[in-house]
């Protein structure tokens, strides 16, 4: 099992941290893994992606030009990476913002409005565990006790009464993902 | 006990210096590599092992910092990024001279000069082939993993207390950003005075003189026959290194038909390229240097013996690859490919490479 995952949207909407949560939960399920962040210059309102890998094999390249899963937070990041998913793959965006919506017939794309849906909640940072949730419906690659051990390794003790904050938004996630036809 | 745990590579350097019973960190930050300094500062390990951890006012003063501790036999080392590590050749210079251990790490980012952030091996000329003035060499490790960042710390220090030379942990930006699952090593208690004169001699300026010729620590000496003969000592040692320290990793290469050769991330993203290339039914092959210097100069003439053509990939404008066409020496074509500034290739592009060197036309 090996699941080749790209996560890009704007710095700040927790781009980095959804990567690490989701590479803890691989490491709690005892398998390798690998999370390479485009790093640079780049704060709140600019670019940021990350590379995760979870596989039951030794990881060779932690780069990649091809991926079986995109999940897209900004038009820019879809235009760029629409087009490097494998035949087969899944797309997973979230619609806020964007305009161009994608058209690849090969893939199976997925839409989870987690910009509104944080909004619902009141609480803009619960964005990426939505998206999280979303992304665990359509490929249960890490089991939930898992990714919820991984949120606890990622997170700072100083955070650790959000977990619950943070659980209910991964379920909220599953429960709107819904298939683009 | 082994733990397993789930970090970037720098932070791993900064978690094995602690572990191995490093003595003293100092170094000035710079991207990639500040995580170095900021897991050190974090960790606090003066308070349980006594190692210091200073931020110098300059790269330039770390390295005098470093001659320093290691003029008294102590465990120190630096780590900076390209730029830095420019500033830091005289003191490195000056090490080798005055036969010093010590360890450096270098996070490559591209060049030249300021250059940008981004990875790049650009300067593995400069670290194999000396860098500052005179006839050295740093004794070079190339970690493609963070667990190898962890575990070369330890050898590095074991190879430049051996030599008494100073050695290179040659990284990039991405092995020292990227996050993999590693295993710490145990604790190791730092050396006391003692244990340093039993293992390794009684060469450090300890203060003790009462009962010992007093040791002298230098690199200047202006008879030039002394010096001759001091040189000549230090060459004695960079091939005895050659002899027994050469270290390298090698994956399909028993029936390959076409060579990769790649060291650090590059290394990497060949491994990929590798698997890709086999499942077009091309037969590669991947020799990974793990020692830059000493170079595994004979294992590469034993695979131009099989194979039919080389490709060096770096992160580079062609830099390796010039020690792997002195090692095959036209016994087989060798080429070079790579990305330069701060681009990463990806492993699609080393296939493509492959076949329009190779194999089309």
């Amino acid at each position: 099992m090996k699941e080749e995952i790209i996560i890009a949207g704007f710095g700040g909407q927790g781009v980095l941290s959804m990567g690490k949560i989701l590479a803890y939960s691989g490491v709690m399920q005892d398998m390798e893994v690998s999370w390479m962040p485009s790093y640079g210059p780049e704060m709140r309102g600019g670019t940021a992606n990350v590379t995760v890998i979870l596989s039951d094999d030794r990881i060779s390249s932690p780069i990649l030009h091809e991926y079986d899963t995109a999940i897209i937070l900004n038009q820019q990041s879809l235009n760029k990476f629409e087009k490097e998913i494998k035949p087969g793959g899944i797309l997973l965006y979230d619609g806020n913002g964007i305009q161009n919506h994608p058209t690849r017939k090969d893939i199976r794309i997925y839409r989870i409005d987690a910009a509104a849906e944080a909004a619902k909640m009141q609480s803009a940072k619960t964005f990426n565990m939505i998206v999280l949730g979303a992304y665990l419906k359509v490929q249960p690659i890490v089991k939930m006790e898992n990714v919820l051990k991984g949120l606890k390794s990622s997170l700072p003790e100083r955070h650790h009464h959000l977990i619950p904050l943070n659980e209910k938004a991964i379920n909220r996630g599953e429960e709107i993902v819904y298939e683009v036809k | 006990m082994k733990e397993l745990k789930l970090m970037k590579g720098n932070e791993a350097i900064a978690h094995a210096a602690i572990r191995c019973g490093v003595d003293g960190y100092f170094g000035y930050p710079i991207t990639p590599q500040s995580e170095i300094m900021e897991t050190l500062m974090e960790e606090q390990p003066w308070l349980d092992t006594g190692m210091v951890v200073l931020q110098a006012e300059s790269e330039t003063a770390s390295i005098n910092m470093v001659y320093g501790g290691a003029g008294c036999g102590k465990k120190v080392m630096t780590s900076s990024s390209s730029p830095g590590v420019s500033l830091m050749q005289e003191g490195l210079s000056y090490m080798a001279g005055a036969e010093l251990p010590c360890v450096v790490v270098n996070v490559v980012r591209g060049g030249p000069g300021l250059g940008t952030i981004q990875p790049a091996q650009s300067d593995y000329f400069q670290s194999v082939k000396g860098g500052g003035h005179g006839d050295y060499k740093l004794i070079t490790l190339a970690p493609a993993s963070v667990q190898e960042m962890a575990d070369f710390v330890d050898l590095a220090f074991e190879l430049s207390f051996k030599y008494r030379n100073p050695a290179m942990i040659l990284s990039d930006g991405v092995i020292g950003q990227m996050m993999e699952k590693v295993e710490l090593q145990p604790f190791k208690p730092r050396m006391t005075e003692e244990e340093i004169v039993a293992k390794y001699g009684d060469w450090a300026t300890t203060g003790r003189t009462s009962n010992r010729k007093r040791n002298v620590i230098t690199s200047v000496s202006l008879d030039s026959e002394y010096m001759e003969e001091h040189n000549h000592k230090l060459q004695a040692k960079y091939k005895a290194c050659e002899e027994d320290e050469v270290r390298y990793e090698e994956i399909m290469c028993e029936d390959a038909d076409y060579i990769l050769v790649a060291y650090g991330s590059s290394a990497r993203i060949c491994q990929k390229a590798v698997e890709i290339a086999r499942e077009q039914g091309i037969k590669a092959g991947l020799l990974r240097p793990i020692t830059l210097f000493p170079f595994p100069t004979k294992q590469l003439q034993k695979l131009a013996q099989s194979a039919k053509a080389m490709l060096s990939v770096e992160m580079s404008a062609g830099q390796m690859v010039e020690d792997v066409k002195l090692s095959v020496n036209g016994a087989i074509p060798v080429e070079h490919y790579g990305r330069i500034g701060g681009i990463i290739p990806s492993p699609g592009e080393v296939v493509d490479a492959l076949k329009s060197n190779f194999i089309q036309g």
